[in-house]
């Protein structure tokens, strides 16, 4: 995993660029220069990266008849709570479909990294005959699919699954991508690990299930974010297969719902008595996306190093 | 053979491991491949895809003939490549830029500016359309309000098909130039800092350094990655397209059109099951195509680097 080693090295090339930078003080005019320029271009990028996040937050707490008067803007200039006031007054939509993508997330995301993990386990075993043959297997299905409407076909009529949360949760599984991700992580475990075990009568499964899970946890953590992250910003396979018959939807299609069909919103309107010209329009939509999103800020933070990880491990050779 | 059987019944445990996997693989990936036969037929319900009638390479004529093929080909392409080349131009650009904060304030900065850039990855297409409706409607959006409130002229956007193709690239440099850069900055780190060391010593200037060294030691990676992306081309990204220019707005088709989204009408919206496998089928096997070509080329650079 040359890669990772790459940046734990760098930590040390920085720290030697740090004290030639403090020691020196070797910071010529040139760099100096770059340096304006890069935090100029960086920082307006980043306005441009928050902007848009201000917007919707900062909408979503705004007067219809503001919005409706003078449009969005930064700084609300009429502040109101009546679109949050609207969504949690009747909360059963917007808490059934948080339900239901928490239920698909947690779902999707620890069966799916226990079989990745299984099966990245294995491929990267160099004892195991058919490990080629399985990765080729695997690998193929980036090169060449059937499309779309031969996916939707089988999924439809021949696994019958028209309406079902199964339709949703069972494609976003695992992906070659994560596999190969998996197999990639897991190769810097040394298989002597696994020999002395083989010696000491341990099974291959044995093995994989009480000393490489719990030795491989920084390599769980970064794929099952990305599993994770996968299912919260579902809502392809939501809208291709679940009609409105399914009455709990994924948050995105309800999102996708709210923004593009006014009837979603008039709806929630009509279940709380409130009258047609009262609603809400605008800013519910912005609301709901902010409903939508909140929880992926505030876990952000937190996460955001094992995405690194992961970019810098399966991005050179995925 | 028998001897190789025996070696692979030692290994069992590891093949059934791989069960769940090879399954999940075979049902959602390759059970669907017999079905691009929906592309020679003329599809109705009733006889199903091996019970229609079959009309040879008629729905690709059709699609040829009516200039369809050719627009969404181009469009796809098009897109795709401002994609690549803008995209990676900006994204090595903010990597080498990070990569020359040094010292403890510009290092904090940095650290803060690349979790900033790098958010956007994490937000689903659908609050992207958001967005952009918040930015680009003609009643209540920004752009639009503060043109009224200079008393100019309001830019209805969602029906003028010219601005989409600038509008698209934009938010797409917004949603990947954090990602990428990481990429670039992570190659960064691993050239060899004596490299740097020397020429410093040597009394190179920054910009000397980033000429003469940086810039070629990242073309490898540079090239490689270019590759790659080449070699995806065919494939759009369909959230992105599908809610940045609202479902059905057939307005914009001509310039905002790609093979996914064209698919995806011919399954939801115009029941043309056919003409949307036929168009799937094309644009599989010219990526599966341009994918081996690529390889090779890399095969021949860099073998390292090579997929298979």
């Amino acid at each position: 995993m040359p890669e990772t080693l790459d940046l734990q090295s760098s930590m040390s090339t920085d720290e030697k660029l740090r004290k030639l930078d403090s020691g020196n003080k070797v910071v010529d005019k040139t760099q100096r220069a770059i340096q304006i320029f890069g935090v100029f271009l960086t920082g307006f990028i980043c306005l441009l990266c928050i902007l848009p996040f201000v917007l919707i937050i900062s909408s979503s707490f705004t007067a219809e008849k503001s919005i409706t008067l003078h449009g969005f803007s930064l700084i609300p200039r009429e502040f109101s709570l009546s679109a949050y006031d609207l969504i949690f007054k009747n909360p059963k939509m917007v808490l059934g479909s948080y339900l239901v993508t928490i239920g698909l997330t947690v779902t999707g995301t620890t069966v799916g990294l226990f079989i990745i993990a299984m099966t990245g386990y294995a491929l990267q075993r160099p004892d195991f005959p058919l490990r080629n043959h399985i990765s080729f297997y695997i690998y193929f299905t980036t090169l060449f699919s059937g499309g779309l409407i031969p996916f939707y076909m089988v999924v439809t009529r021949t696994l019958k699954l028209k309406d079902s949360y199964f339709a949703v949760l069972l494609p976003l599984m695992m992906s070659p991508w994560l596999i190969i991700l998996m197999k990639n992580f897991l190769k810097s475990i040394p298989h002597s690990i696994t020999e002395s075990a083989t010696i000491d009568g341990a099974g291959d499964f044995y093995i994989f299930l009480r000393i490489i899970l719990p030795t491989a946890t920084p390599a769980l953590a970064t794929v099952g974010l990305f599993l994770a992250l996968n299912y919260w910003n579902e809502w392809y396979n939501s809208m291709l297969f679940l009609s409105s018959k399914v009455t709990y939807r994924p948050l995105q299609l309800f999102l996708y719902n709210t923004v593009n069909e006014a009837k979603y919103i008039r709806d929630s309107a009509a279940a709380s008595n409130i009258p047609a010209v009262d609603i809400p329009l605008e800013s519910m939509k912005m609301a709901t996306a902010v409903v939508a999103t909140g929880p992926i800020i505030f876990v952000y933070p937190f996460v955001q190093k094992y995405f690194i990880q992961g970019i810098t491990v399966g991005a050179v050779k995925g | 053979m028998k001897a190789r059987l025996k070696k692979l019944m030692k290994k069992k445990t590891l093949l059934f491991m791989c069960l769940p996997a090879i399954a999940f693989f075979f049902v959602f990936s390759y059970l669907p491949m017999p079905g691009v036969w929906l592309a020679f037929v003329q599809f109705n319900y009733k006889d199903g895809i091996f019970g229609s009638k079959f009309v040879g390479l008629d729905n690709f004529r059709f699609l040829v003939m009516s200039g369809q093929l050719w627009m969404l080909t181009k469009n796809t392409i098009l897109y795709n490549l401002a994609f690549i080349l803008a995209g990676n131009i900006l994204q090595v650009t903010v990597a080498i830029l990070f990569n020359e904060m040094v010292g403890k304030f510009l290092r904090a900065y940095k650290k803060f500016a690349q979790s900033v850039m790098f958010l956007p990855y994490f937000i689903s297409t659908v609050v992207i359309g958001v967005f952009a409706y918040n930015f680009l409607n003609v009643q209540t959006g920004v752009i639009n309000s503060m043109l009224r409130q200079m008393e100019r002229d309001t830019i209805n956007f969602y029906s003028i098909p010219q601005l989409w193709p600038f509008i698209i690239v934009l938010v797409y440099l917004w949603q990947y130039t954090g990602y990428g850069s990481i990429v670039y900055f992570a190659a960064i780190m691993g050239i060899d800092s004596e490299m740097m060391e020397a020429s410093e010593i040597d009394g190179a200037n920054a910009f000397q350094r980033i000429r003469y060294i940086l810039l070629p030691c990242l073309k490898p990676t540079f090239i490689i990655l270019l590759l790659f992306a080449l070699g995806g081309i065919m494939k759009g990204n369909f959230g992105l397209f599908y809610n940045l220019t609202g479902a059905s707005n057939t307005a914009l088709y001509n310039k905002t059109d790609i093979i996914e989204t064209f698919v995806f009408r011919c399954l939801n919206v115009s029941f043309n099951f056919s003409s949307g496998s036929a168009v799937g089928l094309y644009q599989s096997l010219f990526g599966f195509a341009l994918v081996m070509t690529v390889n090779t080329i890399v095969k021949k650079i860099e073998p390292d680097y090579s997929l298979f």
